[in-house]
């Protein structure tokens, strides 16, 4: 790829990369969120078409106008969200769009399967539905279906996003083998350790553009990581003295199942106290969004209880929660926090629009509404065209600014925050950072979901580790130690 | 009195009269099925039926070709069809608004063609309709020939689709594609399969039932065209499809049951039995409504059903 | 090969959001010449007829007010529940209960004085359209089923259960027709104006376009089904009750759509029968779309039907138009409408390749 270039509307996702890829190699892409990694990828793919550059498949000019052309140049991409069908069979998954004639031929896939399968190490059954299978397996599926169309390179993006440790060292095992057998490997990932074990050359992208190029062999860590963001990475911010007080959220055995019905949390219980931070760190997926939309409010857990400033509040009821004065901090924002298509002014008054001054009666007050709009934008520094200026005109970060003003506008005791700086910029990043730990010291009790680590250690007093649903340790910051809380992460107690 | 009534060739009647009048409810709900299989809910059938039934009525009246009117009728369906398909799979506009559009734009343009050909005389004009056809050997077996084998040709034809279609949607490469459209149209864009073209086959195939659905009404069933001749068979085909689970077998016999039903009450009327007939035609619409209930949250709905297709959404 | 991508655009300003729907009306007329001019109409005679028809002298005009009521109201009605994302497809059967309704009263209570009898059958006809909508509303709240489909086949059960009343307990006696007694008198809607079929549903109607636009604009509850529409999960996670709030909904969209049927039964008809109303439940979807769904549009496009309803008849008689024409242009004014709607919001980018 030589300067390739993609816009969105006026936004330049990619400016002028360029990305070589030898037979038998490993390269890992590398950025934050909003780097352009994989819009560059679905570039390759033939997803999206280039604005500009060239492409170059052995070393012959290409154009990709879909991913069939793609596919037939031996590209195959894995995506971040998995490309299959739930409701159909591991083989029909494998053979779509490779059927070869009118009717399907299943005893002449099923060998070719079976075949890659033994070749590469790679075991799943051919008559398994795909909603049965698991996400390591899932992921397997990916990669026969990438082999199953003969591709000699494989595009994978944050394949380990979604996996336990132990998944992850499966899966590089299984990479090991693919580059073995002579195919070339795309890694995106903003994990460095992971790209360091991995790959054998590092390409590192920030803003579109390509900053820098390394053999793995000749860097480290520290290298990447201030290349990654531009700078040193984040400092531990200034905490000041941790002196908790009283519990101002406790949950007492809270079991949940999942909306396909699977176990999902799975007896937690925990305190808050207030004037500290609980980090609740775990690999997403493990019960860690299902705990967030219990204590919203927003599903009713099979079983527990949960006491907010000493009190009961009962499960299950987004209102109750609202009133008991919890700052509510969602996953995810656009889905759940905000009316896209509605105003500044309207999103603001999401929860207070039942309580006076802002209505009265069932009748709104636009005066008030209006002035309350105001000082929140005001004092969360919004950066919007007014009031009035529809939420979707808004940035990221500015998004997360508009929930953060109206859940924390009332100085709240409790604050509950979900991944709360997914997809931000940096910039973005370290003003929900400092937000964060200024409730804090003014005295509320901070509960910071996130499968961010750097982020956990970065704001925590205390953390705890999820895994399937269960807790599987606590410990304070002092005694916090990465190895021990990666083990907890992948469901080893110690 | 009841002795009196169901009689060998009461019986042998009935079963007749339900092929017959299921024939339309059967083609319309396999259309229906392949269309909704790759995602798109043509809530147009309504007006298209209608559309098939005028443009097939008007072609045999001005041709006395029965088998021109069924293919114009075809090719008239594909026309709404495709204008559907423009609007709901190319423009990605609301389906459920689009499909609505096309029957009542195909409403006023089948009315508005018919007047303009025949007029308005006051006997509606009429043609030769389809007459059935015994099948040698076979419909001389007692009981069973003279219902299941003295047919329309349509209606074979009919009955010889449905595993047809069957077959096409579970054992051939373009099923799969069609399924793997309607289930995930991102993972079939990334093996290569063309989305839009895909569902836009589809429904134009779809349309071209629902045309000669409309068709066999007024050139079969009946002999003229009336306004309110698909009377709402093509909602009940819709109704079949979400009943039989999106399966071309089960949607087929839920038609039958509604046929059945149908066949039985106009006969109980001709006999002058003292049925409240329209309790009767009510049924089907509240099974359905029971089905819908009962397969709410199934995982057999096309999980893109309704959802249209769009590369260029987002950046990563 | 040429190949289409369509791509979002940047927020037009609001005016054109506005004109929006009177160039669609522009571009369906012009687009309405193609079959005009194919029926051998005189374009400049067509359209002349259809105005003049519709607007041209005092009664035309009154006829066309009497026209758009039960446009009004079921355009309201569909508009109402669209913007709270319920999808009423079933104003048509919502309409048959309110006349249903309004025809057992109107006949069963012949004793009571006007001015009790006509709010009562108001507002039992609103109950009754309202609860028949509240059905569909129920099941998509507690068990999700598909409110289009259901709301589209209630349109049936409710026509076959008008049909068993008029074929048994309805039937006014003598009649071999499926047809009602005549309600009495008292239970007719007052005429306003002398000589015209004016009555006292148009002024309501065109309160109800206020009274509506108050709900949706300046109340809690305005808020709330606005918010429900646009991202349900937003609003259940901002403590709305949301199927409280699609229930509530349900009731007046439907309770809309009976108040037409009412109209029908006691301004217009005097009788229940079966074809009471021409499908209004079903144009007043295209009103709703018409109008954005903003009750001020809807109004605004119910006259706007009604005029090609009413202007039809005489254009008919003078230019030779099949009068089914209006069906046609309701059609392509939906498109139309659908698709500046889109061009609203996408770009069309067509690329050679």
């Amino acid at each position: 790829m030589r300067e390739v270039t993609k816009r969105f509307l006026d936004v330049v996702a990619n400016d002028s990369v360029t990305l070589e890829l030898f037979p038998g190699e490993v390269v890992a892409l590398l950025g934050e969120n909003g780097a352009g990694k994989t819009t560059l990828m679905n570039v390759l793919f033939g997803y999206y078409q280039l604005d500009g550059g060239k492409l170059l498949v052995r070393g012959k000019e290409t154009v990709f106008s879909s991913p069939k052309d793609a596919i037939e140049s031996g590209i195959a991409m894995i995506h971040q969200h998995f490309t299959l069908v739930p409701s159909q069979t591991v083989l029909e998954n494998v053979m779509i769009g490779v059927e070869e004639s009118f009717f399907l031929n299943m005893a002449k896939a099923r060998k070719k399967l079976l075949r890659i399968e033994e070749q590469f190490g790679l075991y799943l059954d051919p008559d398994a539905y795909v909603w049965t299978l698991a996400i390591g397996e899932k992921q397997k599926l990916e990669i026969l279906k990438a082999l199953y169309r003969e591709a000699e390179i494989l595009i994978m993006d944050e394949p380990t996003a979604v996996l336990a440790p132990t998944e992850t060292k499966e899966l590089f095992e299984t990479l090991k083998t693919l580059v073995a057998r002579g195919k070339s490997i795309i890694f995106i990932s903003h994990h460095l350790q992971e790209v360091m074990e991995i790959s054998d050359r590092v390409i590192v992208l920030r803003n579109g553009r390509n900053v820098a190029e390394r053999k793995t062999s000749e860097t480290a860590i520290p290298e990447l990581a201030s290349l990654m963001v531009g700078r040193e990475l984040l400092e531990r911010l200034e905490h000041g003295e941790s002196s908790p007080g009283e519990p101002v959220l406790e949950v007492a055995d809270l079991h949940a199942k999942n909306s396909r019905g699977i176990k999902a949390v799975d007896g937690v219980s925990f305190q808050v106290r207030e004037g500290e931070v609980l980090g609740v760190a775990g690999v997403s997926g493990n019960g860690q969004t299902e705990l967030s939309e219990i204590l919203f409010g927003q599903i009713v857990p099979e079983r527990g209880s949960m006491k907010i400033l000493g009190k009961e509040v009962p499960v299950g009821s987004s209102k109750a929660v609202i009133k008991s004065g919890v700052a509510r901090i969602p996953e995810d924002r656009i889905s759940t926090g905000l009316f896209m298509d509605l105003s500044v002014k309207e999103n603001m008054i999401l929860e207070s629009h039942v309580s006076e001054p802002i209505s009265r009666n069932g009748l709104l007050n636009k005066q008030e509404i209006e002035s309350f709009a105001l000082s929140c934008v005001k004092s969360f520094q919004v950066k919007t065209d007014g009031i009035e200026a529809p939420v979707k005109s808004l940035s990221g970060g500015n998004l997360q600014k508009v929930i953060l003003a109206r859940e924390l506008v009332g100085d709240p005791k409790v604050v509950v925050a979900c991944q709360p700086t997914r997809g931000l910029d940096v910039g973005a990043m370290e003003y929900v950072h400092q937000v964060m730990l200024d409730e804090r010291s003014k005295g509320a009790g901070v509960l910071l979901i996130s499968d961010d680590l750097d982020e956990i250690f970065l704001l925590s007093d205390r953390i705890i580790v999820m895994y399937q649903g269960k807790i599987m340790g606590e410990t304070d910051i002092e005694h916090a130690d990465r190895d021990k809380i990666g083990l907890w992460m992948s469901g080893v107690a110690s | 009195m009841i002795g009196e009534i169901f009689t060998v060739t009461f019986i042998t009647g009935l079963i007749g009269a339900t092929l017959r009048m299921s024939t339309p409810i059967i083609l319309a709900t396999l259309g229906e099925i392949i269309t909704e299989r790759s995602g798109v809910l043509n809530l147009g059938i309504e007006g298209t039926m209608l559309f098939g039934a005028a443009i097939g009525f008007l072609t045999t009246l001005a041709t006395g070709n029965l088998w021109l009117g069924v293919l114009m009728a075809a090719l008239a369906g594909m026309l709404l069809a495709l204008l559907m398909s423009v609007l709901a799979v190319y423009l990605g506009l609301s389906q459920h608004v689009s499909g609505l559009g096309i029957t009542l734009f195909a409403s006023g343009l089948s009315m508005f063609i018919y007047r303009l050909v025949v007029g308005s005389p006051t006997i509606p004009p009429t043609v030769t309709p389809f007459t059935p056809v015994a099948i040698p050997l076979l419909s001389k077996i007692p009981l069973i020939g003279p219902s299941f084998f003295n047919q329309y040709a349509l209606t074979y034809i009919t009955w010889i689709l449905i595993p047809l279609v069957s077959i096409f949607l579970f054992k051939t490469r373009g099923g799969l594609r069609v399924r793997t459209v309607g289930q995930n149209p991102f993972a079939a864009d990334t093996v290569g399969v063309n989305v839009n073209l895909t569902r836009t086959l589809c429904v134009v195939v779809g349309g071209a039932f629902f045309g000669v659905a409309g068709a066999f009404l007024t050139l079969a069933q009946q002999n003229m065209f009336l306004m309110d001749v698909i009377g709402g068979r093509g909602w009940i085909a819709i109704a079949m499809t979400i009943f039989g689970n999106w399966n071309p077998l089960a949607g087929a016999g839920g038609a039958l049951i509604f046929g059945f039903l149908d066949a039985f009450q106009l006969r109980m009327q001709s006999l002058g039995v003292n049925l409240p007939f329209h309790v009767f035609l009510m049924i089907p619409y509240l099974v359905t409504i029971l089905a819908l209930i009962g397969v709410s949250g199934k995982a057999s709905v096309p999980a893109g059903l309704l959802k249209p297709y769009r590369r260029e959404e987002k950046g990563g | 090969m040429i190949s289409m991508n369509i791509v979002k655009r940047k927020p037009l300003p609001h005016w054109v959001r506005i004109v929006i729907p009177f160039a669609a009306v522009v571009i369906t007329l012009l687009l309405a010449a193609i079959p005009i001019l194919f029926a051998g109409g005189n374009l400049g005679k067509a359209y002349s007829s259809l105005f003049y028809g519709a607007l041209g002298n005092r009664f035309n005009l009154l006829e066309t007010f009497v026209k758009s009521s039960p446009l009004i109201l079921t355009g309201l009605a569909v508009a109402f529940a669209f913007r709270a994302r319920f999808w009423n497809i079933g104003a048509e059967g919502q309409l048959f209960a309110g006349a249903i309704m309004a025809a057992v009263i109107g006949i069963y209570f012949p004793g009571l004085p006007p001015y009790i009898l006509v709010p009562f059958i108001m507002v039992s006809g609103f109950l009754a359209g309202g609860l028949w909508a509240a059905v569909p509303a129920f099941l998509k709240t507690k068990w999700k089923v598909d409110d289009v489909v259901t709301t589209l086949l209630l349109n049936y059960v409710m026509i076959h259960l008008m049909g068993s009343l008029l074929f048994g307990p309805l039937q006014a006696p003598g009649s071999s027709w499926p047809r009602s007694s005549a309600i009495a008198d008292a239970a007719h809607y007052p005429m306003l104006i002398a000589r015209s079929r004016f009555h006292i549903g148009i002024p309501l109607a065109f309160a109800l376009v206020l009274i509506i636009w108050f709900i949706n604009s300046k109340t809690v509850f305005g808020y709330q089904s606005k918010g429900v529409g646009i991202n349900i999960r937003a609003a259940a996670f901002g403590g709305i009750n949301t199927n409280m709030v699609i229930l509530k909904t349900a009731l007046i969209s439907g309770g809309l759509a009976g108040l037409a049927g009412v109209g029908e039964v006691c301004a217009i008809q005097y009788h229940l029968l079966m074809d009471i109303s021409p499908g209004y439940g079903y144009t007043g979807i295209v009103i709703a779309m018409l109008g954005n769904l903003h009750p001020i549009g809807v109004a605004l496009a119910a006259f706007f039907f009604s005029i090609i309803n009413v202007g039809a008849q005489t254009m008919s008689r003078m230019a030779g138009v099949p009068v089914y024409i209006s069906g046609v242009i309701e059609g392509v004014a939906l498109m139309v409408m659908l698709i500046f709607l889109l061009l609203s919001e996408y770009k069309i980018r067509w690329k050679r390749s």
